[in-house]
């Protein structure tokens, strides 16, 4: 029998075929990488649990009322301003924590406002109706004020390796690299000089 | 004039050899930069507030999603609605959410998990602090309040 050649195959429809596959993913997928403000909620404490005694001067207070407007330590203030506040009173040290004074600290010391970063605790009072666009502003103001003063620690009293290198900076080495013990000792150093305190009050009904 | 008549040729049809290959790329493009939507919204889609702290979430499959808004139809009626999965659901289903999210993972795995909380910017606190009451009874502490990168000012236009 004489050998005869095999047809090609028709390779005209690969192009409907795939554009079909390409439409199918299009419409079914999204591409939104979802990001947002991390915190970590605390603990439920047992019924019979005591606060821990905490002096009012180491307390900043924000509250959010039902309009959405803002009162800080009892004064009205705009949501631009809470993050210099807050970084002024973090960074006050104008006591001792766990028997130390705070020498890192760059603040004017006041009797007045906290002792120590250490100590300093930031209380966020809403209403039950306040928006949350509010609520997430102020949130993210407080962390920027931690981010910052983190930074400036970081960039000041980081020796070896990282020295020079700001908070964030360290943060990005770590994603990149999740396993590195440096980083990972430096971070807790930053994290220790400046703890995130930040407590959050049930809702006035 | 019949000089000119005579050079009346055929366009040469374009050659879509390469096409294929073309549509193939775009394909796998898509394919490997998105992700299957998992639910239809329920409620309106909720208009996130934006931050400058933002950090993005990792792991996609250890992400439990809540989103909080007004609801789509009219029947349901006003207030903030929670949509879990595909329905609307009470702030008391959290908690059988989370456990049934968990029940997918091993318990290596659980501690990482983190809850992403989608709320509309004009939400109410007070839903929101109801769901995260129900996250601390079960142990869920880590939450991200779900929020674009922009400058605070946009959230109260």
């Amino acid at each position: 029998m004489a050998k005869r050649d095999i047809p090609e195959i028709n390779a005209g429809s690969m192009a409907d075929i795939a554009f079909l596959l390409l439409i199918f993913f299009l419409v079914t997928t999204t591409m939104d990488t979802d990001s947002g403000v991390f915190r970590k909620l605390p603990e439920i404490q047992p019924e019979n649990t005591e606060a821990p005694p905490v002096k009012q001067k180491n307390i900043f207070e924000v509250s959010i009322n039902r309009f959405d407007e803002l009162l800080v330590e009892d004064e009205p203030a705009k949501v631009e301003d809470i993050r210099q506040l807050a970084i002024d009173f973090i960074d006050n040290g104008g006591g001792t924590y766990e028997g130390k004074t705070c020498d890192y600290c760059g603040g004017e010391k006041k009797e007045s406002s906290s002792d120590h970063p250490g100590k300093a605790i930031i209380a966020v009072q809403t209403a039950q109706t306040t928006s949350y666009g509010m609520y997430i502003s102020v949130q993210n103001e407080l962390l920027a004020a931690y981010t910052e003063l983190r930074n400036r620690y970081a960039k000041k009293y980081l020796t070896g390796k990282y020295q020079g290198l700001s908070y964030t900076d360290l943060l990005n080495i770590q994603k990149a690299d999740k396993e590195n013990a440096d980083v990972k000792a430096a971070l807790t150093q930053i994290k220790k000089a400046y703890p995130e305190i930040l407590s959050d009050a049930e809702p006035i009904k | 004039m019949s000089k000119f008549g005579k050079k009346k040729k055929d366009v040469p049809a374009v050659n879509t050899a390469a096409l294929p290959d073309i549509v193939f790329m775009l394909l796998f493009f898509f394919m490997v930069a998105t992700t299957m939507r998992e639910t239809t919204l329920q409620i309106k889609p909720p208009k996130l507030p934006s931050a400058t702290e933002v950090k993005k979430l990792e792991h996609k499959s250890l992400v439990s999603t809540i989103y909080v808004g007004k609801s789509k139809n009219a029947s349901a009626g006003k207030g903030d609605k929670i949509q879990l999965n595909d329905k609307i659901s009470g702030v008391n289903d959290v908690t059988n959410f989370i456990y049934s999210e968990r029940d997918k993972h091993d318990a290596e795995e659980q501690k990482a998990m983190v809850t992403s909380i989608k709320a509309d910017v004009k939400t109410n606190v007070g839903t929101v602090s109801d769901i995260k009451h129900e996250l601390r009874t079960i142990n869920a502490l880590k939450i991200s309040y779900s929020s674009g990168t922009g400058d605070v000012s946009n959230n109260f236009k």
